[in-house]
């Protein structure tokens, strides 16, 4: 060592020596061949075997969970089982009555809180898939092994762990709390979703009330976030967004007014029951079930109304403006890093699973069954199938559309949606008295 | 910071903020700072502060030799290096009076349409990203990544090439290369039709585009505009055309022009663009001639003393190069008109009056390189 050291000139012989040869390739000129053109996968990927075999494996995931939720059936019956046990239980101990029912609520809560911790993880792994094969890529491969299911655990973990930054001018108590004022509202929403057949965790009279009501109070933790951040393009994020939010709470409400009218409850276990039954029963056939979507012209329309606002109040491209990247950076959320930006996270793929849980059970029936003789799969089953298929409709959006403008997007709602869940309301009516 | 004026209690108006669009922001396509007024979502002043990338390369081409210097103007726009490489290198040829062979032409002008495609993906991909759909600029990357591999294939890089030389062109090309730019071609040509239903024709994306960031066709030609940006506004000027170089004249292409000058409009001449180019190679890779591919050159090359301009069309406009030479090895003095640089001058006033999101869509419209705006 000291000794090239020592001797400059040796040790630059040396390095020359170890450097390799530089190579003059002279034709013929060939394509590297890790650098294959895949041409026909790009072109037609579904003419790959790769591709017929994923169908077959999707297939089977499918019928292995029907096999499951056959297997499992009713939730209720296990649910008023166990409920009985821990009465008894409870009761050899000389527990009150009252103990019981708040270990029992207790008991609803944490599953509750188990299903919007989990579904956020397995939704954005979802939706990483999902993008990576619209935009033909893999996504993640491979973090737990099988397709990179671990990815989004990692990265929540990762989330965790990371250093908690607090900019030095924020308002830092404001700045703090407004992940949780983001978190809070789209977790207690949750509450009065009925699963399936009386499975809901508080079955409450003005469910569809209370969670509109909720899910408003979201825009106050975006809105303080924007403030509390002392980021211009965070502030302007937060308007935006409350501007955006507040806007399209109006025709989301007023979409459902015609259900709402039609079922005659705010109460979503009676909405879903309203839909029960198949048209044409009477005759002795079923045509179609009697989802409110399928109601001639006015189902459609609020729907349709529903959907859009619903994706619009989520934040979801094509009308995620307070987060665009291109023009606010991330928006509202720049300065937020580890576990409160993953909050803020949450809070949105939260919001996005109740919207479609919320379709399904206003639009799609709930839990029932789209054809009589597919009555045998049990109701929590049909219901989250259809989220599922919602929550895809929601992602395929998202990496299809570009970005609409803000002003657009408020002139889309105030002179458009709007008046249009109006005239639907009016047509509900005429429907009513016909 | 920039001092607003204070607003007055009488008329109902809402505080100015200064905004920095970059140089650290996600579109602003390298290092450009736009110091942006906004009132509400309006924009009232835009400020473009560039030089963050300058390194000097007029200057460095002083103390470099001919052949060096070609190197250095790969790095000028680095989404089209051959089209660098092609000005200045007959700028070089006009001041040696010397003339590329036949072949060496051919490979030149397939080189440069080859470029053109890959750099009009950049605009068609980040484009799209600049308006909020992403999926657009993952498939326009595949493709830009074949052109790379036939860059690959004749140079041996991938971005900065330095395969045009003075004289000619470094390197022959093989059956191969000509197959493999066939087969490159064949499965590029849908991929246009892809495009436009995926992106150009997308309600959505024409709503955010369409009368945006107007540029009328006098406004161009005040401010120098060249390429798709002018051409955009009206006039059909396109140096293939109106000085054709390395035999553009035999070559069967229409010169994409639109009305409006709209964003939507300078980024469908793009997309159109990309088709001639098509057109293009097809008739080079049919009508390839033989022969040499390096005129006879000195090792050192001395010009007489002299001055000479040489311009093509790049991918971003017209781009010239000027040399002057004291009969010495270096050139004396060397000047390159970036168009990135006269479109980027057109900033600052269609960027008045309109929104901060529009503001996005008409810099990414105009498809700016900081490297060549800096130099």
């Amino acid at each position: 060592m000291s000794e090239t050291e020592k001797t400059p000139s040796s040790s630059a012989a040396k390095s020359a020596a170890l450097l390799p040869e530089p190579v003059f390739t002279e034709g013929p000129w060939v394509l590297l061949p890790h650098r294959a053109w895949p041409t026909e996968m790009w072109a037609s990927p579904w003419k790959l075997p790769r591709y017929r075999r994923g169908a077959m494996m999707l297939a089977g995931l499918l019928l292995l969970g029907t096999g499951a939720a056959l297997l499992i059936g009713e939730i209720a019956p296990w649910a008023d089982m166990l409920h009985a046990r821990l009465m008894l239980a409870m009761a050899t101990f000389g527990l009150p009555p009252p103990a019981v029912m708040c270990v029992w609520g207790a008991l609803q809560i944490a599953l509750l809180i188990g299903i919007f911790i989990l579904a956020p993880v397995v939704i954005v792994w979802w939706e990483r898939k999902i993008s990576a094969h619209i935009q033909s890529r893999f996504g993640p491969m491979r973090t737990g092994g099988f397709h990179g299911w671990l990815q989004t655990a990692a990265d929540g973990l990762k989330l965790l762990l990371k250093e908690n930054i607090t900019p030095q001018h924020a308002d830092s108590w404001v700045h703090r709390l407004a992940p949780a004022v983001a978190l809070v509202p789209a977790l207690v929403a949750f509450a009065p979703v009925s699963f399936g057949q009386e499975l809901s965790a508080a079955d409450i009279d003005i469910g569809t009330l209370y969670i509109f009501a909720m899910t408003g109070v979201s825009v106050l933790g975006i809105m303080m976030a924007g403030w509390a951040s002392a980021n211009k393009y965070s502030l302007l994020g937060g308007l935006r967004s409350a501007a955006q939010l507040v806007s399209y709470e109006l025709p989301r409400t007023f979409a459902v007014v015609p259900v709402l009218m039609f079922a005659g409850s705010l109460n979503l276990s009676q909405i879903v029951a309203a839909q029960q039954g198949y048209w044409g029963e009477g005759y002795g056939f079923a045509l179609l079930p009697r989802w409110f979507i399928f109601y001639p012209v006015v189902g459609q329309l609020s729907f349709i109304i529903f959907l859009i606002a619903s994706i619009a109040e989520t934040n979801r491209t094509p009308f995620d403006i307070p987060e665009a990247e291109s023009e606010l950076v991330s928006g509202f959320h720049t300065e937020y890093s580890g576990i409160k930006f993953s909050l803020f996270f949450m809070a949105e793929y939260g919001a996005m699973l109740l919207s479609c849980l919320l379709m399904a059970s206003f639009f799609l029936g709930g839990g029932s069954a789209p054809l009589p003789f597919l009555r045998f799969i049990p109701s929590w089953a049909w219901f989250l199938s259809k989220a599922v298929v919602l929550v895809f409709c929601f992602l395929w959006f998202r990496w299809t559309f570009p970005r609409m403008r803000v002003d657009r997007l408020m002139d889309f709602c105030w002179k458009f949606l709007l008046p249009w869940s109006f005239a639907n309301i009016a047509f509900a009516g005429l429907y009513l008295l016909l | 910071m920039n001092t607003a004026p204070a607003p007055s209690r009488s008329e109902l108006k809402t505080d100015q903020l200064f905004v920095n669009l970059g140089p650290q922001h996600p579109s602003t396509h390298g290092v450009l700072r736009v110091g942006l007024t906004i009132e509400g979502e309006i924009i009232v002043k835009a400020e473009p502060d560039i030089g963050y990338l300058h390194r000097g390369i007029e200057k460095l081409c002083e103390t470099r030799s001919y052949g060096q210097c070609i190197v250095l103007s790969d790095r000028l726009d680095y989404c089209s290096a051959m089209t660098n490489n092609l000005a200045f290198c007959l700028a070089a040829e006009k001041l040696l009076g010397v003339h590329a062979p036949q072949r060496a032409d051919a490979l030149r002008v397939a080189m440069c349409e080859l470029q053109r495609i890959a750099s009009h993906l950049i605009l068609l991909g980040t484009y799209g990203i600049d308006i909020g759909a992403f999926t657009p600029f993952l498939y326009a990357f595949r493709e830009r990544e074949m052109v790379m591999d036939l860059f690959e294939m004749v140079s041996g890089a991938r971005l900065t090439y330095n395969y045009i030389r003075i004289g000619g062109v470094r390197a022959d090309v093989d059956a191969q290369w000509v197959a493999r730019t066939r087969e490159f071609l064949e499965y590029f040509k849908p991929r246009l039709d892809e495009y436009d239903t995926l992106l150009s024709y997308n309600p959505i994306f024409i709503d955010r585009t369409r009368g945006v960031g107007v540029i009328s066709a006098e406004k161009a030609a005040d401010y120098g505009l060249s390429g798709p940006n002018l051409r955009a506004s009206g006039p059909a000027y396109d140096a293939r055309r109106a000085e054709p170089h390395c035999g553009y004249e035999k070559y069967p292409f229409d010169v994409i022009t639109a009305e409006s000058g709209d964003c939507w409009d300078r980024y469908h001449c793009r997309v159109r663009e990309m088709r001639q180019s098509v057109r293009i190679l097809e008739a080079v890779l049919d009508g390839l001639p033989g022969g040499e591919i390096l005129a006879k050159v000195p090792k050192i090359v001395k010009p007489a003393p002299g001055e000479s301009y040489a311009h093509v069309e790049g991918a971003r406009g017209d781009l010239g190069v000027y040399l002057v030479s004291d009969g010495g090895p270096n050139p004396f003095r060397a000047h390159v008109r970036a168009p990135s640089f006269l479109n980027l001058s057109i900033l600052q006033e269609i960027f008045l009056g309109q929104r901060m999101a529009d503001a996005i869509a008409i810099l990414g419209s105009l498809d700016i390189v900081l490297g060549e705006v800096d130099r």
